[in-house]
């Protein structure tokens, strides 16, 4: 058994979260700065051009990449080997997210409640915490801020088994369309496909933190992702939904073995702010 | 593609000649203002009291920046979602502004009322919120303080980066910039 104190869990997050908002993955940086060359509309290159500047300075200067610093979705993967000592996990994890958010000068986003009370927290609690157990003695912590221009266009459907290859491609093709300049594109697209209701939408989330320079191992589901992407890329919705190529950069799908009576499916949008940051303790 | 110099307070005789997806730079003061700071200008014009500044040929920015940081005038403060502003733009059009800026889509009934006075709904890019934030040279509370980031601001900008998404004779950028770039379905 291996004891990891709740103070280095607690470092951990709040430099993830840090990290996150203030750097972006050089797999998006890569693709934006591609797509920016290869853009047919003129006023789309300029929007890709400037946020390709907009990662620049957000590294250089330690400032948050957009001012929508989200609500902070945190994923865990305990080892069953592992003694947390020190302190309340959930606990442990809200305090960085806390500490993080004040320190960096992030924006507070959370309300207290959704419906009636709508009051801001003014710490950015309490995080979206999804833990797992897994074997090993290791921590892994991924942790992806989420705005919500992007969430909010975000769906999930109980397609059935009928529906077929085509449900699925019409789904996505929709939503994003129906989504149009909302969600800040160019977009990456997480999709959920299987398990029960609950379990399609966590993937399409797990799935919009994937790195976009990975294909789905299985290359059936591999070949999906491509055609889902050409297919987005021909609305033209472009950059900033102002008409162009650029509509979106990658799309990760995940599966889970389902009943069979159903076919769940789940999708996840996130901008070109796509933050997240991983490590292993 | 050539940039516009827009300087603010808007000109009306410029305003025309902008088009929808024009790319713009602009420089000098803009005013910001979200939900509740809209509800509060709004009261005002209805209750015939003055507003906290002379909205005459002004543009209103819709954001919520993030705290500043230690050398910076303002946090990153890139646009919020205008549709959430469309119920009180026509009246405060109709006193005076003349332009907005935020993303995304507004109603027919902002767009009706910015023919009629001839204003111009610009957009900021999304998400490119530290890019923008470094052209806001001043950042002022001038009222609602209580409000906390949604306060109403002075910025100073210089060379504020831009596009022109509704123009004064109501081109829509979200209309004809999509058309323009779709291509056929050609599998089915
Ligand atoms: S959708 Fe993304 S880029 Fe757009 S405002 Fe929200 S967090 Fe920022």
């Amino acid at each position: 058994m291996r004891v990891i104190q709740a103070e280095t869990i607690k470092k951990t997050i709040y430099d993830l979260i840090l990290k996150a908002s203030y750097d972006i993955g050089q797999d998006v940086y890569n693709c934006v700065k591609n797509c920016a060359e290869c853009e047919k509309s003129p006023s789309g290159k300029v929007v890709l051009n400037q946020l390709l500047e907009n990662y620049d300075i957000a590294a250089r200067e330690r400032v948050a990449i957009c001012q929508d610093t989200g609500m902070c979705v945190i994923f865990i993967d305990v080892g069953q080997d592992v003694h947390i000592e020190g302190g309340d996990f959930t606990e442990t994890i809200n305090d960085a997210v806390r500490a993080a958010y004040s320190d960096g000068y992030l924006r507070k986003s959370v309300v207290r409640d959704p419906l009636y009370d709508r009051v801001n927290t003014k710490d950015n609690t309490p995080a979206i915490i999804h833990t797992r157990i897994v074997p090993g003695d290791k921590i892994d912590i991924l942790v992806t801020p989420k705005g919500f221009g992007s969430e909010n266009m975000s769906a999930i459907k109980m397609l059935v088994p009928a529906d077929g290859e085509a449900g699925v491609v019409k789904f996505v093709v929709d939503t994003v369309k129906n989504a149009g300049p909302n969600p800040c594109p160019p977009i990456i697209v997480g999709v959920g496909i299987g398990g029960t209701m609950e379990m399609a939408t966590i993937m399409a989330k797990r799935m919009t933190a994937r790195s976009i320079d990975t294909v789905n191992p299985n290359p059936k589901y591999a070949a999906l992702e491509e055609k889902l992407l050409e297919k987005i890329n021909k609305l033209g919705i472009g950059a900033a939904g102002i008409g162009g190529s650029t509509t979106c950069l990658k799309v990760n799908i995940e599966t889970y073995p389902t009943h069979i009576a159903g076919m769940p499916c789940a999708i996840n949008i996130v901008c070109h702010a796509a933050r997240h940051a991983h490590a292993v303790i | 593609m050539e940039n516009i110099r827009v300087n603010l307070p808007l000109d009306k005789e410029q305003l025309k000649t902008l088009r929808a997806g024009d790319t713009v730079l602009l420089s000098g003061v803009m005013y910001t203002s979200r939900d509740a700071a809209h509800k509060r200008l709004v009261a005002c014009l209805e209750e015939g009291r003055p507003l906290p500044f002379d909205i005459k040929n002004q543009l209103i920015y819709y954001v919520g920046p993030c705290p500043a940081s230690p050398g910076h005038a303002v946090g990153s403060a890139g646009p919020t979602t205008s549709y959430r502003m469309d119920a009180y733009t026509p009246q405060l059009l109709r006193a005076g502004l003349l332009g907005m800026m935020g993303k995304g889509k507004r109603n027919d009934k902002v767009v009706e009322a910015m023919k009629e006075v001839g204003a111009v709904y610009f957009g900021a890019v999304g998400g490119a919120a530290a890019l923008i934030s470094q052209r806001i040279l001043s950042a002022e509370v001038i009222a609602y303080e209580d409000l906390g980031a949604e306060a109403l601001h002075r910025f100073v900008v210089k060379d504020f980066p831009a596009l022109v998404l509704i123009d004064s004779e109501g081109n829509n950028v979200y209309v004809e910039g999509p058309k323009k770039y779709a291509e056929p379905d050609t599998e089915e």
